[in-house]
């Protein structure tokens, strides 16, 4: 099962076990939970294609003392309701889990109004927003798990990328030292930045949890390697972290090369994703050179 | 609950004359004022004992806009102080020009961008169902000229459509949408399934009996008409 089918079947398992859960839809992803629909009336509310509405339901929801989960794909979930996410979860003190399906080229034929790179950057200049990026279906399902307890603002980002193994854990993980540098993959982006990086002799870290930062953790990595050279790994836009990083090591001279989708161009391509992994430079060949020229 | 609408009410001009500053919102704050008393006083059970329970009537004022008469009720019925209105958006107030439920005790949402009350209150409605409180009430107070933003368009479908006989908007029409509503107001709410009563905004026993009669299944719309906007 992918990121997106195993959110569903546990959203599904959550409405069976915690009768304050419930999940808001805007026709995405209907037809897959109408059976819980079907068992939990109440708590599946797919209110057609208003987005608006979608986000500020959650927002009541979370107002009457219930969970909300809201679902749909990346671009209406974050862009097309901003101010909703805004003003009635923020603003208003409430918390939901947004789970968002989509990521930055997953749908590459769809083109630009599928795409929506600019999520955690939208999202970021928010405070209090908790940030997950899975890499694995099995990280997907815990992040998921672990949102709903509490009244927190999760934003869950799934993706039809994702690694060959699970990595679970709080923070930022150390799946390799070395001493030249530290490589932050996030999420989706490990296999390919532990493939580009093979041999270079650099630490990679990995994280599924981008917001909050845990800046503690790039520190003593940094400490650790003895190089002041961090190159960041994001699948959305490039430099979405690059201000967490420079807060995190303001104490100490470093180098910072951000690599992710590209802000200088609406790339206008089709294809695959790997088209799209290529026209953004996040493949693993275009990051060995990218992190080869960086690195001193 | 007091049933005598003269107590009290005859005092809202003077806690309103306390906020100044606002004269900008002069008008919004006038129009609203003879529909929230009548739901203060006669047909919310809301009082600052209750305020927090979690099958409390819910008043949400989505019209954030020139609160002025919004506070003076909330003084009036023992939310906040008296005292404190004099000292209105000061920075050691907490009360500003558009509501903050942080802040005020009592307010159910914050407010001030237009179209989110109503749909703030189509969750809420969902959400107290979910709880099992079917017959708490929602009550929801926007302008004719909120009605422009969309996100109010997408919430008058779904309710009318899902029923919810818990919710109730009130729309303070001062005729003040650019392009007007041809037909009049209740018609947007008639078409989407809604129950309407369009009455006089200023007369408290029309109101009230607009609020209270039942309407079974569906949701109710009651347009309030008030003076034009200047």
């Amino acid at each position: 099962m992918n990121m997106r089918e195993t959110f569903l079947d546990a959203a599904a398992e959550v409405l069976d076990t915690d009768p304050n859960v419930a999940v808001v839809l805007a026709d995405i992803s209907a037809a897959q939970l109408a059976f819980a629909a079907r068992k939990h009336p109440d708590r599946v509310l797919n209110v057609g294609i208003r987005e608006q509405l979608m986000m500020s339901t959650a927002g009541g929801l979370a107002l009457a003392g219930m969970r909300p989960i809201v679902h749909t794909f990346s671009s209406f979930l974050v862009e097309r309701a901003f101010e909703q996410v805004k003003l009635d979860l923020g603003h208003q003190d409430v918390g939901a889990v947004l789970v968002s399906s989509g990521a930055s080229y997953d749908m590459p034929t769809a083109g630009r109004t599928h795409q929506a790179p600019g999520d955690v950057a939208l999202i970021d200049t928010l405070p209090g927003w908790t940030v997950h990026v899975p890499g694995h279906p099995e990280e997907a399902r815990r992040l998921l798990l672990e949102s709903i307890p509490g009244n927190g603002r999760v934003y869950l980002r799934l993706s039809a990328q994702e690694n060959a193994k699970p990595h679970l854990g709080a923070g930022l993980q150390t799946l390799r030292e070395g001493g030249r540098g530290v490589v932050l993959a996030v999420g989706p982006m490990l296999d390919r930045a532990m493939e580009a990086t093979a041999d270079l002799d650099v630490t990679v870290l990995y994280t599924s949890t981008i917001r909050p930062f845990d800046a503690a953790g790039l520190r003593s990595a940094v400490e650790a390697t003895g190089s002041s050279d961090v190159v960041l790994i994001e699948p959305y836009l490039a430099g979405t972290s690059a201000h967490a990083v420079s807060d995190a090591l303001s104490e100490s001279p470093h180098r910072l090369l951000s690599l992710g989708v590209r802000r200088d161009a609406e790339v206008r391509i089709y294809g695959e994703m790997a088209d799209h992994d290529l026209a953004h430079g996040l493949d693993a060949g275009s990051i060995t050179l990218s992190v080869k020229e960086f690195l001193r | 609950m007091t049933t005598d609408t003269r107590t009290g009410y005859e005092d809202l001009p003077r806690l309103i004359a306390l906020m100044t500053g606002d004269e900008k919102h002069q008008a919004a704050a006038e129009s609203t004022v003879d529909v929230l008393w009548v739901l203060y006083d006669r047909v919310l059970d809301i009082t600052p004992e209750t305020f927090r329970d979690p099958g409390r009537d819910r008043f949400l004022l989505s019209k954030g806009h020139g609160p002025m008469a919004y506070y003076a009720v909330l003084a009036k019925k023992g939310f906040i102080q008296e005292d404190e209105l004099a000292g209105w958006t000061s920075a050691e107030s907490r009360l500003g020009h558009h509501p903050d439920r942080a802040r005020v005790p009592g307010a159910e949402i914050a407010s001030g961008s237009l179209g989110h009350g109503l749909p703030l209150s189509i969750g809420t409605v969902f959400g107290l169902r979910a709880k099992g409180f079917r017959d708490a009430k929602v009550v929801t107070l926007v302008g004719d000229a909120e009605l422009d933003e969309g996100s109010n368009s997408e919430a008058i479908a779904v309710a009318g459509r899902i029923g919810m006989p818990q919710l109730t908007v009130v729309v303070v029409d001062n005729s003040s949408a650019t392009h007007g509503w041809p037909g009049g107001i209740a018609r947007r709410f008639e078409v989407e399934g809604w129950v309407t009563r369009t009455v006089d905004g200023r007369d408290h026993e029309a109101l009230y009996e607009a609020f209270t009669t039942p309407h079974p299944d569906r949701p109710l719309a009651v347009v309030a008409t008030v003076e034009r906007k200047a």
